[in-house]
């Protein structure tokens, strides 16, 4: 320590000056900062703030754009905006909430779940929020609350808009349907158009994937508001922007024809046209009807269609997968020739063949068969004979290059694609190598071969135009230049000759030949086996074993346009089920009247057409579920 | 000073320049709550120039009083004021909530507002009594530690955090000026600033906590506790260079800025007026601090110099906490801008402050003419 020094009051005035000199500087340095500071705010972030300052004076009172319609080759609509009556209400604006609501829930007699859910919402809003109370409301029900609004101030009376299908159940599983988008989808976008009342988005199907072209840019009236949320005045309006048009490849009749034409069975059925790949129908029945679902499903119709065996929540086309039948043959007898069998060549069909220690029995005692006569009549064991003597290789490759077992990715669709198995993925899938056993089962369609109703119209297609198609459903999307199928034009030509003889000569199909004058149809049945009860399923009296019958087709047979895959649930033979319908559904391409006037009396006999029919079903189900809840307790 | 024939010798003697940029200071805190009330003298404005008017004739009136009466006065008015902030607590207490007033009857006090320009003066005449010898003894240190300690605890017990710190900030700057060694001061000031997570930890309220967190990541809760902050940044970064124009600050206006009329006056001012408006406010009070310094600076007394000193550390405290805080450098504590934002008591506080400065100042003029 220091020595204690005298500390005299000259010393005190001294450091008291110096002190001064201290105090004030560091005074003037924290003006300094403050100014700097206040530089730095007003100057430097002066963009920052201005933005964030113009988001706290204006709000914007969305107006949900209009969907953009989706319309097919022709320019019919498929999915068009209805307009209709709503109710919203905005909380800030209310006088009496509890009393507003008890009169809204009298005039719209709404549920309790209802007004639980508006009174939840009221609760949860801010700002100038609106509050869905009802939409799609009956016009005498809208008039009600109208002629009563000056007594309940907040309640906003308007003219909306919501999704119709002129269709219905026709286009469900190819549109898909809209609906309120749910918390997880305002969670994932933050989108405040998600909260407004009103608006929808795709929730599955084309409405799903298109929803960026379809949805549009909302609009609505930009106000200056206060931090409580009050009003201060109107700014300009922002118009909304409605959707893009969607332009589809579909034939809205054909594909309407088609789900008719169906009946009660569950099935798939795509048509496609055979030198440009667009997609005609894209049909998969039984079907829900997406305008309830766009209206928001009751819990009733809700479970009639999931406990359905016909599985109608199923989009079959692109979901659905079956074992492809002996409609591989065309393909499987084009990789023959490929690999030099010589289409006259002779195979003696016994009624079955063994191989190994196995006897696989063919359908008939065909006795001598060449390539024509095996494909006209199906006969097994001339492709299980041949596909022992091709490479199973070099035999799959090609029934894969031509559309089995592909994923057409351009499709704005999800697929399952299948399997069409070959040697490699064996080993890899199970460690096993490929055996005789399956060449035979691969060569006529069974085994691990697994197509989507898809595949098996591209696969005609292909044959018939030669010509590798993808298939195309959105009308707008860029034309890819088309390869040809790289096989000798001889090879197709016999191909396509004994696909014609199937349903012209003495094929399988002769029972579904056109009823058109110089219009032939070349097909190909086929019977997939679903349960190995018996040989054959086809007479099951149980629905859920019995075989699925499918049926490919192209015509005209000689100057190919259209191809069309079919397959029927459990239908049977290929030909008693699905050829009769793909034959109708041929005729009405060439011929609308005619189609028409076969379906007239199938109809009459099913007991209507399919909208009476679904609503008949739908009144049944809703009369069995209101059986007391007694009885199932 | 004026000096004119008409005006009579009383009235120009008064130190007019800083008369006027009080009143200058004081007048676009008026214009400024005539906006913030969203363009009308009710019911701010027209209450705040009545109390400017009554305060400054009260400064005015203060100037008047001789340096040796209100040393004799200090000591009794600071005793007064501790027990008026012990019986403030107590109140508190028995009332289960924060207590700032005390209700007399006819008026009602805030205590804590006299002690802010009384402890300058209660350690000022401290040291005037301290014989020179003994200020770097231990002498020096605890009486004064005593003086600051007990009323700045007694007002963070009430609880207000904001008037506690300015309390012990004029005090240690007085401390400061007396001469006390400087290990004093920085001894404990790293002591204070190790103690900090201890004292967030287990002292401070809720609430308090609250604004500091808030204070370190305001965006952390825009909408919440950290509304201030952010609302009140985004008024003063919307304003720009030159701001929004007169009236149209929508941060204000359309009440998104809580207590824009306030605490959070200057954002309202700088929303409208810009850098350049905010610039001048900082300015003019930069003016009327250089002029209490001086005046301390010049003071013949030991006793005048430390009290102008902390007078002019009281002023600068008002207003560099309001700013720090209003432009998110500090945590909102609940210091208005005197002259600027509404309410009495802060203009009552700096009004005293400058009547008492006023007061030395004359005598500084007439002892010098006198010499």
């Amino acid at each position: 320590m220091n020595p204690p020094m005298r500390f005299t009051s000259v010393h005190q005035s001294l450091t008291f000056s110096r002190r001064m000199l201290v105090v004030g500087g560091a005074q003037a340095a924290v003006a300094g900062a403050l100014v700097a500071r206040l530089g730095w705010l007003s100057v430097k972030e002066n963009q920052k703030y201005n933005l964030l300052s113009e988001d706290n004076r204006v709000q914007m009172i969305l107006v949900p754009p209009r969907r953009g319609w989706i319309v097919d080759r022709g320019g019919k609509p498929i999915a068009i905006n209805r307009s209709d009556f709503r109710v919203d209400l905005i909380p800030d604006q209310l006088k009496d909430a509890g009393r507003t609501v008890a009169i809204l829930t009298e005039l719209l007699a709404l549920t309790p779940d209802e007004v639980d859910r508006i009174n939840r919402d009221i609760k949860a809003a801010r700002g100038y929020q609106p509050v869905q109370v009802a939409e799609n409301v009956p016009y005498e029900r809208y008039a009600a609350v109208t002629v009563r609004l000056p007594e309940l101030p907040g309640v906003q009376p308007m003219r909306g808009f919501s999704r119709f299908y002129p269709a219905g159940p026709a286009v469900a599983h190819l549109v898909g349907y809209v609906g309120t988008p749910s918390a997880e989808d305002y969670q994932k976008s933050k989108d405040p158009l998600f909260l407004t009342p009103g608006f929808k988005i795709g929730k599955q199907g084309l409405e799903k994937t298109l929803e960026p072209n379809l949805r549009g840019t909302p609009g609505g009236q930009r106000i200056e508001v206060t931090a409580s949320g009050r009003l201060v005045k109107e700014l300009d309006p922002k118009p909304d922007r409605s959707g893009g048009t969607v332009q589809l490849t579909i034939d809205a009749g054909l594909q309407e024809y088609v789900a008719r034409r169906m009946g009660d069975n569950s099935g798939a059925l795509v048509a496609l046209d055979v030198d440009t790949g667009d997609t005609l129908a894209f049909v998969s029945m039984p079907a829900f009807d997406p305008n309830s679902f766009s209206a928001g499903i009751g819990r009733t119709e809700w479970r009639m269609l999931s406990e359905d065996d016909h599985k109608p929540l199923i989009n079959k086309v692109s979901q659905g997968l079956y074992p492809s039948g002996s409609t591989i043959k065309p393909a499987m007898a084009l990789a023959f020739l490929k690999q030099g069998i010589d289409p006259r060549q002779r195979v003696f069909c016994p009624g079955g063949l063994r191989i190994g220690n196995r006897f696989f029995s063919c359908d008939a005692r065909h006795g001598s068969v060449d390539m024509h006569v095996a494909i006209e009549r199906s006969c097994n064991t001339y492709f299980w004979a041949m596909g022992l003597r091709t490479d199973p290789e070099l035999t799959t490759e090609m029934v894969n290059y031509l559309g089995y077992g592909q994923e057409f990715d351009q499709l704005p669709i999800s697929q399952r694609y299948g399997t069409m198995p070959n040697p490699k993925w064996l080993e890899k899938k199970y460690k096993r190598k490929w055996q005789g056993f399956d060449s035979a089962n691969t060569s006529i369609g069974q085994g691990y071969v697994l197509i989507n109703p898809l595949q098996l119209a591209v696969m005609p297609g292909r044959l018939a135009s030669g010509k590798l198609i993808q298939p195309r459903l959105l009308a707008g999307a860029r034309r890819q230049r088309i390869a040809p199928v790289a096989v000798d034009p001889e090879h197709l030509a016999i191909v396509r000759n004994a696909m014609a003889a199937v349903v012209n000569g003495s094929g399988t199909a002769v029972g579904s030949k056109l009823p058109l004058d110089g219009i032939q149809m070349a097909g190909k049945t086929g019977t997939a086996q679903v349960f190995r009860l018996t040989a054959r399923g086809v007479a099951n009296s149980n629905w859920a074993l019995r075989d699925h019958a499918l049926f490919i087709a192209f015509a005209p047979a000689d100057k190919p346009k259209y191809a069309i895959g079919c397959i029927i649930e459990h239908g049977g033979f290929g030909a008693s089920a699905a050829a009769p319908i793909v034959r109708d559904s041929m005729t009405y391409l060439f011929d609308q009247e005619k189609a028409w006037a076969t379906l007239e009396p199938l109809e009459k006999q099913w007991g209507g057409s399919l909208a009476e029919r679904n609503a008949r079903q739908a009144a049944a189900f809703k009369a069995a579920a209101q059986v007391p809840p007694a009885a199932s307790a | 000073m004026i000096s004119s024939a008409i005006i009579p010798q009383p009235l120009a003697r008064l130190p007019w320049r800083l008369i006027f940029l009080i009143m200058g200071i004081g007048l676009f805190g008026l214009v400024n709550l005539y906006s913030a009330a969203g363009g009308s003298i009710q019911p701010w404005a027209m209450r705040q120039g009545a109390a400017l008017l009554l305060f400054l004739s009260l400064a005015i009136a203060l100037s008047k009083v001789r340096e040796e009466t209100v040393k004799q006065l200090v000591i009794p008015i600071y005793g007064s004021i501790v027990i008026m902030l012990v019986l403030t607590d107590m109140l508190g207490f028995v009332g289960k909530g924060a207590q700032r007033w005390l209700d007399l009857g006819i008026i009602r006090l805030q205590p804590s507002e006299f002690m802010k320009p009384t402890i300058a003066l209660m350690l000022a005449r401290f040291y005037e009594l301290l014989p020179a010898g003994d200020i770097r003894s231990f002498r020096a240190i605890w009486p004064a530690a005593a003086l600051i300690g007990v009323p700045a605890g007694l007002v963070i017990l009430q609880p207000d955090l904001g008037t506690g710190l300015m309390v012990v900030f004029a005090g240690v700057t007085v401390m400061f000026l007396a001469g006390l060694p400087v290990k004093w001061f920085l001894i404990p000031g790293g002591a204070i600033a190790a103690a900090i997570p201890i004292i967030y930890q287990f002292l401070l309220h809720g609430y308090q906590k609250k604004r500091i967190d808030i204070f370190l990541d305001p965006e952390s809760d825009p909408m919440g506790a950290g509304y201030h902050i952010t609302q009140s940044k985004i008024a003063i970064g919307s304003g720009g260079l030159f701001g929004k124009g007169y009236l149209q600050g929508s941060q204000s206006h359309l009440q998104y800025l809580p207590e824009g009329h306030t605490d959070f006056a200057f954002a309202t001012l700088t929303e409208e007026w810009g850098m350049v408006g905010g610039t001048i406010v900082v300015l003019a009070y930069l003016f009327v601090i250089r002029w209490a310094m001086k005046v301390a600076a010049n003071a013949p007394t030991r006793f005048a110099q430390l009290s102008c000193a902390g007078l002019a550390a009281v002023l600068f405290s008002y207003f560099a906490i309001n700013l720090l805080m209003v432009m998110g450098l500090a945590p909102v504590v609940g210091i208005p801008l005197p002259l600027i934002s509404y309410g009495g008591s802060a203009v009552m506080t700096v009004m005293i402050c400058l009547g008492l400065l006023m007061s030395f100042e004359r005598q500084q003029r007439t002892r010098s003419t006198l010499s």
